[in-house]
C-alpha cells in the first residue's frame, strides 16, 4: 500500500542507495580495504591458485617433461651440433693429448657444451700455455693452443723434465738424450730459476762446446760444470759478474784450457784454484826438479 | 538533567575536537526541501612567498572537498517526519559527498531548523576569587546563572555567554586577567523541543555517523551571510526555507536572539497549488520560474501556460497572467513576513545600534521580495547571499546554501559555549579524587 503510493507519487526512482550499499561504499572509502581488495586479495588468489595447481603432482611432472622435451628439442637441432674438433698450429702429439684432454664426446650440442670448462680442462695440461676454444658455426669445435716451449732439461731430484721459460713443467722425458739440443741444469730448485740459468749459459758461450751444465747447489748458488769433470763454483750474489770474469781469464790466459779441477769464485775477492791431483803431482816433480837442480 | 545535558554537549564537543585534528569533518544541513552535505578538509594555515600567513577570511582555514545535496524526503517543518525516508535522503547526501570528496567521513555537525527554538537571557553574577579574573571564575559565573526552567520536554541547544561586566565596566568578551571584584555574565539559551531533536539524533546515528555538534540553522545562516561590520553593529538574519522560517538577531558578533516562524517556500508554493489547481511539483515549477512578489503592468501581458491535468490539448488548456501568480504568492510572502516582524519586535530588535535585515534561504531567491520586505519590516534589506567559501562548487553558493556554509564556518571557528568552561568543583558531586588532584593542582 505505502509502496504503492510512492511509486503513483515518485515515479522517478529514488537515488538513496540502500544501507547495505551505502555501508558497503563506506567500508570502500576506507584506504586499508581499499588496498587490501585491490592488491592483497588478487596476489593472494594468484598465490593460492598456483599453489594448488603446482601441488597436484601430475601437473608439475607434465610441465617439467615438457619443457624438458622442448629443450632437448632445440639442443638436438642439427644447427648446434659439434661433429668435429680440430686443433690447429700444435704438433701432432699435442693434439692427440689435448683432444684427450678436451674429453668432449662427439657428436655434442654446442648449447651444452661447457665450453670454459673445456678450456680449464686443456690449460690444465703442462704443454699448454694457454688455450681458446670455440665452438664454430660449421658444427666444428676449434681449439686454438698456445704450446709451451721447453729451453732446459731439469734432471730433477724425481726424474728428468723439460721446463719452460718460467719455470713450468712441459714434460717429463725418460732421458736427457731425448733433447741433446737443450742445455742441461740440475739439482733441487733449478727449475724456479731458469731466467738466470739461461743468461749464465749466454755468458758462457765462448766455452759452449765444454759446458755440459748447470748444477742447483743447496738451492742457493749455481756450480758451471765443464767437461773433464771441470767445475766453475759460482757465488750466491751476482753470479753472472763472476762467469763473466772467469770468462775473461779464459779468454786471457786460457784458465779452463788447463788442468785445473774447480775455480772457486764463490769470494770475488779471492778467486781460487784447485788443479788436478796430476798436474799437483807434475807440479812437485817439476819443484822438486828444479830445486834438485839448485841443490 | 542539566548536568546530563553538559555530558551530551562536551561528548559532541570531544568528538569534533577529534574529527578536527583528523581533518575531515562533514556538514549536513537537513531542510524541509533539500538535504544538503559539506566534506571539509581543515589544512593548515597557507603560509605566502613573504613569509607571513596568508591573510584568508575568517573561513580561510578549511576547504570544501565535497558537496552533494539532495531532495529531502520525510522531512516537515525542518522536523522528521518519516524517519526511514529521512534516512535515505541523508544518505544519499552523505555518499555524493564522500564519493565527490574521495573520503570516508565519520563526524557530521547538523543544523537543526524546526523544534521551535526559544530564546532566554539568564545572567549571573559571581565574586572574584583572586583579583584577576581566571578561566575557572569564568565557568564559576557561567555556572551562577539562574537558568529559567524551560520545560522537561525541551533541551538547551546553545549556551552562549555573549556579554561580560566586570564590576561596572560592561560589554567585555573576554574578561580574563583583568582585575575586578564582581564579574557578571549574560548568557544566551536557545532551547528546543526535544522530540525533534532526539529524532535527528537518532538518524544521524542509524546513519553510522558520529555527531559532533547540533546548530540551531538561522545561527549558522546569520554566520554565513551577515558581515563582520553587521554582526558587530547589530542586525538580523531572515532565513526563509522551505518548512521554516529562521531568525536570528546578532549583536556585537554574538547571537543574542533566535527563533522561528513555521511557514516558508512549501506553503508558497501550496498557496499556487490550491490557488491554481495545478500538482505540488508544477506550482513549484510555476513559482521558480515565474514567481514574483511585484506585478507591473507588463506583468498582466506576460501569460503563463498552466501544464494541463488531463493532457488534452483541447479542452484542456489554462492561462494565467503573471500578475495572478504573483497576486497568489504575496499575500503568504506577507504574512511570513509580518510573523517575522512580530518576533523581532518581541525580541527587541528596535532597540540594536544598527538594524540591518538581511534575508537568506531558498525562498529568499524570490524577485522582488528585497521591497516587500522593506515594506512590512519597516527597514532597509537586503538579500545575503553566504560568504565564499575555498571550495565551494558554484551550485551551491546561492541564498539556500547559507546554513551548510555558515555550519562549515561554525566548525572552524566554534563560538565559547557554556560548556566549554570547566563547572566550578562544587557542582560536580561525587568525583572526589578529581577534586582533590585539582586542589593539589592549584595549591601547589
Amino acid at each position: 500500500m505505502l509502496a504503492m503510493r510512492r511509486a503513483a507519487s515518485t515515479p522517478r526512482r529514488d537515488p538513496a542507495p540502500s544501507r547495505l550499499r551505502y555501508r558497503l561504499t563506506r567500508v570502500w572509502l576506507r584506504p586499508g580495504v581499499r588496498r587490501v581488495v585491490n592488491f592483497g586479495l588478487p596476489l593472494m588468489a594468484g598465490v593460492l591458485a598456483s599453489w594448488t595447481v603446482m601441488a597436484q603432482f601430475d601437473v608439475r611432472g607434465q610441465v617439467t617433461a615438457w619443457a624438458s622435451q622442448l629443450h632437448e628439442k632445440i639442443v638436438d637441432r642439427p644447427q648446434f651440433t659439434i661433429t668435429a674438433i680440430t686443433v690447429p698450429g700444435v704438433s701432432q702429439d699435442l693434439a692427440e693429448q689435448i683432444r684427450v684432454a678436451a674429453f668432449v664426446s662427439l657428436p655434442a650440442s654446442s648449447l651444452e657444451l661447457d665450453v670454459n670448462g673445456v678450456r680449464e680442462r686443456i690449460e690444465a695440461l703442462d704443454a699448454v700455455q694457454r688455450a681458446r676454444v670455440r665452438a664454430l658455426p660449421s658444427g666444428i669445435l676449434e681449439i686454438q693452443a698456445v704450446e709451451r716451449v721447453p729451453v732446459v732439461v731439469w734432471r730433477a731430484p724425481d726424474g728428468i723434465e723439460l721446463v719452460d721459460e718460467n719455470g713450468v713443467r712441459v714434460a717429463e722425458v725418460d732421458s736427457r738424450m731425448r733433447r741433446p739440443d737443450l742445455p742441461l741444469v740440475a739439482g733441487p730448485g733449478a727449475g724456479g730459476h731458469v731466467p738466470e740459468a739461461l743468461a749464465l749459459l749466454a755468458v758462457a758461450e765462448p766455452v759452449g762446446a765444454r759446458v755440459r751444465g748447470l748444477v742447483r747447489v743447496g738451492d742457493r748458488r749455481w756450480d758451471l760444470v765443464l767437461d773433464r769433470d771441470q767445475v766453475v763454483k759460482l757465488p750466491e750474489t751476482d753470479p753472472l759478474a763472476a762467469l763473466r770474469r772467469v770468462m775473461a781469464l779464459e779468454a786471457s790466459g786460457e784458465v779452463l784450457k788447463r788442468d785445473v779441477a774447480v775455480l772457486d769464485m764463490r769470494d770475488p775477492a779471492r778467486p781460487m784454484l784447485r788443479l788436478t791431483d796430476r798436474a799437483m803431482a807434475e807440479l812437485e816433480r817439476l819443484k822438486t826438479l828444479k830445486t834438485g837442480e839448485d841443490a | 538533567m542539566r548536568r546530563q545535558l553538559y555530558e551530551v554537549q562536551r561528548a559532541m564537543r570531544a568528538r569534533r575536537e577529534t574529527a578536527l585534528r583528523r581533518g575531515v569533518i562533514a556538514i549536513l544541513d537537513i531542510g524541509t526541501s533539500k538535504v544538503a552535505c559539506l566534506v571539509l578538509q581543515f589544512v593548515p594555515e597557507e603560509v605566502g612567498e613573504d613569509g607571513d600567513t596568508r591573510p584568508v577570511l575568517s573561513q580561510g582555514a578549511f576547504r570544501v572537498i565535497g558537496a552533494a545535496n539532495t531532495r529531502s524526503r520525510g522531512i516537515a517543518f525542518g522536523e522528521i517526519e518519516a524517519m526511514e525516508e529521512c534516512e535515505r535522503a541523508v544518505r544519499t547526501a552523505i555518499q555524493g559527498a564522500q564519493k565527490m570528496a574521495g573520503f570516508r567521513v565519520d563526524h557530521v555537525i547538523v543544523s537543526f531548523s524546526g523544534g521551535r527554538p526559544r530564546s532566554y537571557g539568564c545572567t549571573g553574577e559571581v565574586e572574584v576569587e583572586h583579583g584577576a579574573v581566571a578561566e575557572r571564575d569564568v565557568g564559576h559565573v557561567l555556572a551562577a546563572c539562574d537558568i529559567p526552567d524551560y520545560g522537561h520536554d525541551r533541551d538547551a541547544l546553545h549556551a552562549l555567554p555573549v556579554n561580560f561586566c566586570l564590576d561596572d565596566r560592561s560589554g567585555l568578551t573576554d574578561p580574563r586577567g583583568q582585575v575586578g571584584r564582581m564579574l557578571a555574565v549574560d548568557m544566551h539559551l536557545v532551547t528546543v523541543a526535544s522530540g525533534p531533536l532526539r529524532n535527528i539524533l537518532h538518524c544521524i546515528r542509524r546513519c553510522d555517523l558520529e555527531l559532533g555538534g547540533i546548530v540551531v540553522s538561522s545561527y549558522a545562516s546569520g554566520l554565513a551571510s551577515l558581515t563582520e561590520d553587521e554582526q558587530e553593529l547589530g542586525s538580523a538574519c531572515i532565513d526563509i526555507g522551505a518548512g521554516v522560517t529562521g531568525l536570528s538577531v546578532f549583536l556585537r558578533r554574538q547571537m543574542i536572539y533566535a527563533d522561528s516562524v513555521r511557514m516558508g517556500g512549501a506553503h508558497i508554493t501550496s498557496d499556487i497549488g490550491h490557488g491554481l489547481q495545478v500538482s505540488l511539483p508544477d506550482a513549484e515549477r510555476l513559482k521558480t520560474m515565474h514567481g514574483g512578489l511585484i506585478a507591473t503592468g507588463l506583468d498582466d501581458r506576460d501569460m503563463i501556460e498552466l501544464p494541463s491535468i488531463l493532457g488534452d490539448w483541447e479542452h484542456d488548456r489554462r492561462q494565467i497572467s503573471r500578475s495572478e501568480l504573483i497576486g497568489v504568492m504575496r499575500p503568504r510572502v506577507e504574512e511570513i513576513l509580518e510573523e517575522v516582524r512580530a518576533r523581532l519586535d518581541a525580541s527587541g530588535f528596535e532597540y540594536l545600534p544598527s538594524q540591518r535585515i538581511v534575508l537568506t534561504g531558498g525562498s529568499a531567491q524570490i524577485p522582488g521580495l528585497e521591497s516587500v520586505a522593506s515594506r512590512v519590516l519597516g527597514r532597509q534589506c537586503r538579500i545575503g547571499k553566504p560568504h565564499r567559501v575555498q571550495g565551494l562548487p558554484q551550485s551551491a553558493t546561492g541564498t539556500a546554501f547559507s546554513t551548510a556554509v555558515g555550519l562549515s564556518m561554525h566548525v572552524s571557528h566554534p563560538q565559547d559555549e557554556c560548556w566549554d568552561f570547566e563547572t566550578p568543583a562544587d557542582r560536580q558531586g561525587a568525583r572526589r579524587v578529581t577534586r582533590a588532584l585539582r586542589w593539589f593542582k592549584e595549591n601547589w
